[in-house]
């Protein structure tokens, strides 16, 4: 047997899923007795099976990526319930086994599959879903690279003028941390109640923990459908969730999406409840915001080389 | 070995392993430390407070990264992408040397996140001694590899684990990282003599050394990282100092981590070998 094919034979029964009282399966890869698959390769010794050594590695996969999952989905964990969580969480990781070298990337398909497999995601689809992409979108936004943001005078150069021509031809590049979300449910308010109550566990009795977790799940299966616009962003390296309204998240979107400042604003208004006299006021608003929070950075404005 | 070219001819003492739960306590007291271990891959990402943390950590302290995903054992190809990043940490770090471990994990592009035992032929040893000097060649600094901790063994093999490690650092001419609570955690579940291992490494290639804890189960030891030191394993520390001199020294401390006091308490304990290694050099 070449190196290679006995690392996929390896790796094929390491990743197989385990039982549900979570042991190696009895049935190999393909079929046949995993006793006797085991044997092909792995030594017995005098205290331990070749199935059993090889068990002790399935094990440990699973219980690190499970542990990874759960560990990054609080809230869809919350949502689903712990059973079906592991379950939803065990046919993801069959479909898209790790393809990278840091766990980091382990939920990077999650809500696509998610959305294609409507029935690992619960009784509300889109609660699911609502809530995995919040997760995720707190973890790219965790580590993603922040750009040095733009300043008024560089806003100025960029635009060449400041006439209102010239601003409406502008085009302003989001920083890639900041993410924004559409969502059908309050699901912020919710994730940062799961944390607090997980942070409220570390000081609380297993039993009355777990009493309180059962509430919240209760809780949550509650949650009313509300539209939310949300910017999952930093402030000194720190993630935070900031609602923002329908006109101002087009906004942004459009010009996540290289648009002109011009060809963002004007549809954003479109059907909008703001009355128009109103409108000029906001934006400026806005933007003195998105501003303050270095939400914008020019490309051309690179960090200097460490 | 102190000062070679394995450890980029540095002399460093005892570190700890660098670990979330003690930031505040590092950041905050800037208790004396020789020098800190990080795990390469929580460092290679493009942003943010992981970043931010470590660059406060090597205003003050002397940084060595190990990884753990390298998979140098693996028959497939480098990850390219894993290697740039690795190269641009090293050159915000400037680690003066780099480990990871003699294992495999990764296969057709699928990774296991664990450190899998390779089976001990001379191919295996080939294909991996030519990884291991691809990487150092890329990162213009000195490899180390690690041995691992492992539960089972492959009809496969030709050789023991530490002629393997032998085969595989005189091919690669590259360090090692010798991991003596590894060393005991194999030689309990595979019925060799520690010091049989010990005893064979080339010691002028040992550019560091582990030491940790483990936990014992009904059949077989874990490799769990959460207990202090047992004295079997400083006995096996006490050898291979004499063996190879004053050698940079790292506690791993990672699951049920205590006070940052304890774990540098419990890592402080090898000094009574370290230095009695020095005197056994000045006589």
């Amino acid at each position: 047997m070449s190196l290679l094919e006995l690392q996929r034979a390896v790796a094929r029964a390491v990743m197989q899923p385990l039982t549900a009282s979570q042991n190696m399966q009895r049935r190999a890869p393909g079929g046949g007795s995993m006793q006797r698959y085991a044997a092909r390769f792995i030594k017995p010794n005098d205290r331990l099976t070749s199935f059993e050594r090889l068990e002790i590695y399935n094990k440990q996969y699973w219980f690190r990526v499970l542990d990874s999952l759960i560990e990054d989905f609080p809230g869809l964990r919350a949502v689903l319930g712990e059973r079906r969580f592991d379950a939803m969480a065990e046919q993801y990781l069959v479909a898209h086994p790790s393809r990278s070298f840091t766990l980091r990337h382990l939920p990077s398909q999650l809500v696509p599959w998610l959305r294609k497999h409507p029935k690992w995601a619960g009784k509300d689809q889109k609660l699911a879903l609502d809530i995995a992409r919040l997760e995720w979108a707190d973890i790219e936004a965790f580590d993603a690279k922040a750009e040095p943001p733009l300043e008024q005078k560089d806003l100025l150069q960029t635009n060449g003028s400041d006439s209102g021509a010239g601003a409406a031809k502008l085009k302003l590049t989001l920083q890639p941390y900041l993410r924004l979300l559409d969502l059908h449910y309050p699901v912020d308010d919710l994730l940062l109640e799961v944390r607090k109550e997980d942070e409220d566990t570390d000081f609380a009795s297993n039993a009355f923990a777990e009493r309180r977790k059962r509430k919240r799940v209760r809780a949550v299966a509650k949650l009313k459908p509300s539209e939310i616009f949300l910017a999952v962003h930093r402030i000194d390296n720190s993630v935070y969730f900031r609602r923002l309204e329908r006109e101002e998240f087009a906004i942004l979107s459009a010009l996540g999406n290289g648009k002109t400042l011009g060809a963002a604003i004007q549809p954003a208004f479109r059907n909008s409840a703001v009355p128009t006299e109103e409108q000029p006021e906001k934006v400026q608003t806005w933007f003195a915001t998105w501003a303050a929070l270095g939400w914008f950075w020019h490309p051309q404005k690179k960090h200097p080389p460490r | 070995m102190s000062a070679s070219r394995f450890n980029g001819f540095t002399d460093y003492g005892i570190g700890i392993g660098l670990r979330s739960p003690h930031y505040h306590h590092i950041l905050t007291r800037k208790p004396v430390v020789d020098w800190f271990e990080i795990i390469s891959e929580n460092f290679m990402i493009d942003g943010g407070r992981p970043l931010q943390i470590l660059d406060q950590i090597l205003e003050q302290y002397r940084v060595v990264q190990h990884g753990v995903s390298m998979y140098f054992g693996s028959a497939e190809k480098l990850n390219r992408e894993h290697l740039r990043r690795l190269k641009d940490l090293v050159k915000r770090t400037k680690t003066p040397w780099l480990s990871d471990h003699l294992c495999w994990g990764s296969v057709d592009g699928r990774y296991t996140h664990d450190l899998l035992p390779m089976p001990y032929t001379f191919e295996a040893a080939k294909i991996t001694a030519q990884k291991v000097k691809a990487v150092q060649d890329f990162l213009e600094i000195p490899v180390a590899v690690e041995n691992v901790s492992s539960y089972a063994e492959y009809h496969e093999s030709e050789m023991t684990e530490w002629e393997f490690l032998n085969e595989v650092v005189e091919r690669a001419d590259c360090g090692i990282l010798l991991d003596v609570n590894n060393i005991y955690v194999s030689s309990q579940n595979h019925s060799f003599h520690p010091l049989d291992y010990v005893n064979s490494v080339p010691a002028e290639r040992v550019a560091q050394i582990h030491i940790a804890g483990h936990s014992k189960y009904r059949k077989y030891i874990l490799d769990t990282h959460d207990h202090p030191v047992i004295d079997p394993v400083w006995k096996l520390y006490e050898r291979a100092i004499q063996r190879v001199g004053h050698t940079a020294t790292l506690l791993e401390w990672d699951d049920s981590i205590p006070s940052f006091q304890e774990v540098h308490d419990e890592a402080l304990k090898a000094n009574k070998f370290l230095s009695a290694s020095v005197l056994a050099e000045a006589v």
